[in-house]
Parts: C-alpha cells; sequence; structure tokens
C-alpha cells in the first residue's frame, strides 16, 4: 500500500510506516519513553530526508507524550510547576536550536550534525544507563534494595542561589539548573526531533534529585509544548513537518503503546532499564556504523538556495 | 508503335523529371507531438508512472520510412533547478561533507525516450551539439572559478546521483512507430519526480541527420489533498504547525480513550 507524502515528496510504504510507529510505540510503552529518538533514525534509515524526519519526529513526540503525560496527570504523578519552569528553558533553547538547524542546513552540515548528537548523546546515555542497570539487578540478586533518591545527599547544584518550592516533588532547588536543563532538552528537541525524555529523565533523578515517581509524568507534560513549540516553529522556518507521515505514525504509535504497557508491568524495573539501554546503544552504533564506514557514494545532491 | 513508344518516353521522362523535382526541393519534414493532457496529477497512490507521448511525422518520405530510417528521440524535462553537489572526506575517522560544487538550471529530472540504441541514432558529435541524453546535459556550475578538474568530478558525480534516483533515465526502444507516420513515446516517471512545468521535446533523425525538433510544456503537479496540504503547509505555514499539533494532540487523546490501560 503505497502512499504519497506530500511534504518529504515520495512515494512510501504505507504499512511500514504503521508498523515502524507501532514497534516505537510498544517500546515507548514498554519504557516510558516518547519514542523520538527511536523515530528520527528509523525514518532517516528509511530515506526520509534527515529535516524531514526530525521536524515529523517533534510532531509525532507530542501525540504519545500527550496520551502519556494524560495519565500521569490522573494519577497526580506530575509536577505542574517545575513541568513550567523546565518549560521556560526549553522554549528558549528550541528557539536557538530552530536557528541553529536552519543554518546547518544551509551549510549542508545538518545531517551530520543530527548524526553525530545522536550518536554522542544515545552513546553516552546508553553506556551509563548499561552500567547502572547492571548494578542494580546485581544489588537485586545479592538482596539489597535499590535506592536512586539518597535524601539527604547535596551536590554544588543545591548550593545555587534563586531557590524556589517545587511542592509535588518535595524539592527545594535553584531555578538555574532547572532552566538549564529545560533549555538544553529544547535545543536537542528541534536539532534533533526527539522530546528528549532519554535525557530528561536521568538528568532530573540524578541532577535535581526529583522523585522517580514524578519524573516520567513532569518530563511528558513539558515535552508536550516543547515538541509542539518546535512543530510549529520548523514548519513557519523550514515547511519541514508532513502531516501524513506524522499522522501514520501516531496512529502505530498510540496503537502500539499500550501492548507495550502490558509487557512492561511483567518487567522488572532494572531489567527494562537494562534493555532500554541495549536499545538505545544499538541505535547510537547503527547510526556510528554509518558515520565511520564509507559510504556507498561520497556524492550527495541538495535542493538549490 | 513508334508513337506508343514516345508516349512511354514521354510518360516516364514526365515521372523522372517530377522525381528529380521532389529531389531537388522535397517538402520539409516536420515532427508534432500532442500530449494526452497538459497535466499530470500525483495522487497519494503514486508510485511512478509511464507517460505516453503520440507524435506524427509530416512529409515523411516513404522510402525513408519503409526502410526505417527515421528515429525519434523524445525527452521530458523536469524542471530547472539549482542543484548542489557535496562531497564527503573523511575527517577524524568520519565521513563529512567538506566541498560542494553547486550548478544552475540542472533539470531536476530527464526521461529520455529513443526509438533504437543512441549510437544507432546519430553521432556523438551530434548529441553533444543538441544537449541531447543524459550524458549531455548542459551543467554549468554557478561559480565557475573552481579547478576544471574538481567541476569535471562534480559533474560526473552529479549525472550519477540523478541516475541512482532514477531521475535520469533512458529508455531504449522507448519510441515505437505505430504506422508510417505515427509514434508513440513511452516515458518513465519516477515516484519522486518533482512537481513543476516540464517540457516535452521531441527530436527527428533521417539517417543519422538531424532534422528538427519540436516541444510542448507539460505541468506535474499534486493532486487532490496532497496538493492542498503542501499549498497549505507553503503558504500558511504557521497555521499549519498549529494545525499539525492540533492533529497530534487529538490522536494522543483518542489513543488514550481508545486504548486505556490503567
Amino acid at each position: 500500500m503505497g502512499i504519497y507524502l506530500p511534504i518529504a515528496e515520495m512515494s512510501v510504504n504505507m504499512v511500514v510506516l504503521l508498523a515502524m510507529g507501532a514497534t516505537v510505540g510498544f517500546l515507548s510503552g514498554l519504557f516510558g519513553v516518547g519514542g523520538g529518538f527511536l523515530i528520527t533514525p528509523l525514518l532517516i534509515f528509511y530515506n526520509v530526508p534527515p529535516a524531514i524526519a526530525v521536524a515529523t519526529g517533534a510532531n509525532q513526540v507530542i501525540a504519545s507524550s500527550f496520551s502519556g503525560a494524560l495519565a500521569h496527570f490522573k494519577r497526580g504523578t506530575l509536577d505542574v510547576k517545575l513541568g513550567l519552569v523546565l518549560l521556560a528553558g526549553g522554549l528558549v533553547g528550541s528557539s536557538l536550536g530552530i536557528y541553529v538547524f536552519a543554518y546547518l542546513r544551509s551549510l549542508g552540515q545538518l545531517d551530520l550534525m543530527v548524526s553525530l548528537l545522536y550518536v554522542v548523546l544515545l552513546g553516552s546515555v546508553g553506556g551509563l544507563m548499561l552500567v547502572e542497570s547492571m548494578r542494580a539487578i546485581q544489588r537485586a540478586r545479592s538482596g539489597q534494595g535499590a535506592s536512586l533518591r539518597r535524601p539527604g545527599q547535596h551536590n554544588w547544584i543545591h548550593r545555587l542561589p534563586l531557590k524556589m518550592r517545587f511542592r509535588a516533588s518535595k524539592l527545594f532547588v535553584s531555578v538555574i539548573p532547572v532552566l538549564g536543563i529545560g533549555a538544553v532538552i529544547g535545543f536537542l528537541a528541534s536539532v534533533m526531533g526527539v522530546g528528549g525524555g532519554f535525557i530528561m529523565v536521568p538528568a532530573l533523578i540524578y541532577l535535581l534529585k526529583v522523585p522517580t515517581n514524578v519524573v516520567v509524568g513532569t518530563s511528558l507534560f513539558q515535552i508536550i509544548f516543547v515538541a509542539a513549540y518546535t512543530t510549529v516553529v520548523h514548519s513557519t522556518a523550514n515547511q519541514t513537518v508532513d502531516v501524513v507521515l506524522a499522522f501514520l505514525l501516531m496512529v502505530g504509535g498510540v496503537a502500539g503503546a499500550q501492548y507495550g504497557t502490558r509487557v512492561g508491568q511483567k518487567l522488572r524495573g532494572e531489567q527494562l532499564r537494562a534493555l532500554l539501554a541495549l536499545l538505545v546503544l544499538a541505535v547510537a552504533l547503527r547510526l556510528a556504523f554509518d558515520l565511520f564506514v564509507k559510504p556507498a557514494s561520497v556524492y550527495s545532491l541538495a535542493g538549490g538556495l | 508503335m513508334l508513337f506508343r513508344r514516345g508516349v512511354l518516353l514521354i510518360l516516364l521522362l514526365t515521372v523522372a523529371g517530377q522525381a528529380a523535382a521532389q529531389q531537388e526541393e522535397p517538402q520539409p519534414e516536420g515532427i508534432q507531438i500532442g500530449l494526452s493532457t497538459d497535466s499530470v496529477a500525483i495522487t497519494s497512490d503514486f508510485a511512478g508512472t509511464n507517460l505516453t507521448i503520440f507524435g506524427a511525422l509530416d512529409n515523411a518520405d516513404p522510402l525513408v520510412s519503409l526502410q526505417g530510417r527515421y528515429d525519434v528521440i523524445v525527452v521530458l524535462e523536469g524542471p530547472p533547478r539549482t542543484t548542489v553537489v557535496r562531497r564527503k572526506t573523511r575527517v577524524l575517522g568520519m565521513w563529512i561533507n567538506t566541498q560542494s560544487v553547486a550548478f544552475r538550471d540542472v533539470p531536476a529530472s530527464y526521461s529520455v525516450a529513443m526509438t533504437r540504441q543512441p549510437q544507432d541514432i546519430t553521432d556523438p558529435a551530434s548529441y553533444s551539439r543538441l544537449a541531447l541524453g543524459v550524458d549531455n546535459i548542459h551543467l554549468r556550475p554557478l561559480d565557475a572559478s573552481n579547478a576544471p578538474m574538481t567541476i569535471e568530478e562534480f559533474t560526473a558525480a552529479l549525472r550519477q546521483q540523478k541516475e541512482v534516483a532514477g531521475l535520469y533515465v533512458e529508455n531504449v526502444g522507448g519510441v515505437q512507430f505505430l504506422s508510417r507516420t505515427l509514434f508513440r513515446a513511452t516515458l518513465y516517471l519516477a515516484p519522486h519526480v518533482p512537481v513543476g512545468t516540464h517540457k516535452a521535446r521531441a527530436f527527428l533523425f533521417r539517417n543519422g541527420t538531424f532534422l528538427r525538433e519540436t516541444s510542448a510544456p507539460l505541468t506535474i503537479r499534486k493532486a487532490g489533498v496532497e496538493q492542498r496540504i503542501f499549498e497549505f503547509a507553503q503558504q500558511q505555514s504557521l497555521l499549519y504547525g498549529l494545525f499539525a499539533v492540533l492533529l497530534a494532540i487529538l490522536t494522543g487523546w483518542l489513543g488514550r480513550l481508545l486504548f486505556r490501560r490503567d
């Protein structure tokens, strides 16, 4: 079943895209992540131009994070205030990201930058998560309880000025690192077409010591807005959002997510994290492979100025 | 008898005279093409297509036709666009775009159909004079200050990339004579054929000599919903972006209603 994508200007197989969405939806339900970091590389492997893959990925992320955030909002595991401060930083970072995106595109270095960012970030986050989850699995085997949050333990971040109280997260922390994390995630969201959950979650847990139960909901909440902002700006500045492509991915993704969640409930937290780490590393390796192995053709064509 | 012979002779002379007159100033052959439509619409299930162009020869010499010495080449040329060719080189072990050459007015696509193998139609010099055929498309760099060697390499790469992408194609035997004067050309359009105004051109050869060229415009555009989405995205990009966001939120919300998991 072929379908013509009006913005990407190419004919693709509808079933492949629905399956791609469903697979990523399954994984995002399984691991509680938005799935943008999988969608964008998959689209690039499927020969969708990177600029369109990135902008459309951001569009798709809205759907999955909105449906996820709704669930967390009902459960009360969402810190709206923390989310809004992260968002303020996120919008600044995202605007900067769009500017950098357009500039790199004009230089012909966008593909490289997107690949590099993916390799470096996915590689390091995946590596750290794998180490952490392996330790947790070992601890669990030796009978010790694993805890990520160690109250009373403070780092340099907690000595910064301009403190603010976040009641739902039981947190009293300076707004500077919160804004900073938001800005970095916003920047990555617009350059990489990701929600940034896979960086946001560890950053909130390890840097800000936000309780694990509110982290995912809060991260999803602010990702909705950053991804929405990114989508709108990409569509006005670069006209690279393909709604037909995004819609196919969303439908597959939303359907796949529920099965992922069901399977996810049967697995243990540290096992899930180890699996997610392996998945993230696999994507990073695949992208690194393209970067370091001699391409089939060293030449490529790009549209005019 | 003598009288009869004389008539025959006169008749023969007349015939010969007419034939001579025809050889002296024959009606020039012409070529015409007709497009069944002046626009091709790309719909949601578009996956490449064959475009058929009919054409006819005017004042074709029956003898030459009979011997099959007329040859026709039909070209569908895509809209001219500035195209940048980039080359990757190895930097710190990574393959990075380092060099680029921009070319002006590069036909976005170039589909050729011809009656037989190109070398059997005419000689390379004619092809290059007519800028006819994938290897002879006129490609000029935007900035001519680059080294000639580099430009040559990038020009070759541009052609090759277009061929790999299926945008520059040649269909030998794609033009067939249906009768002595009527021919049909079958041109291949790639699934990602660029939209815009294309130019259909037909070239007529006799015994390897170029006679005449004719052309007709053909618009390739997206049809229906695809066209509206594309225009919407281009002309009202802010609204389009907001619509994309709304669609995503609606899908997410509906997804949660349909597949509630808690």
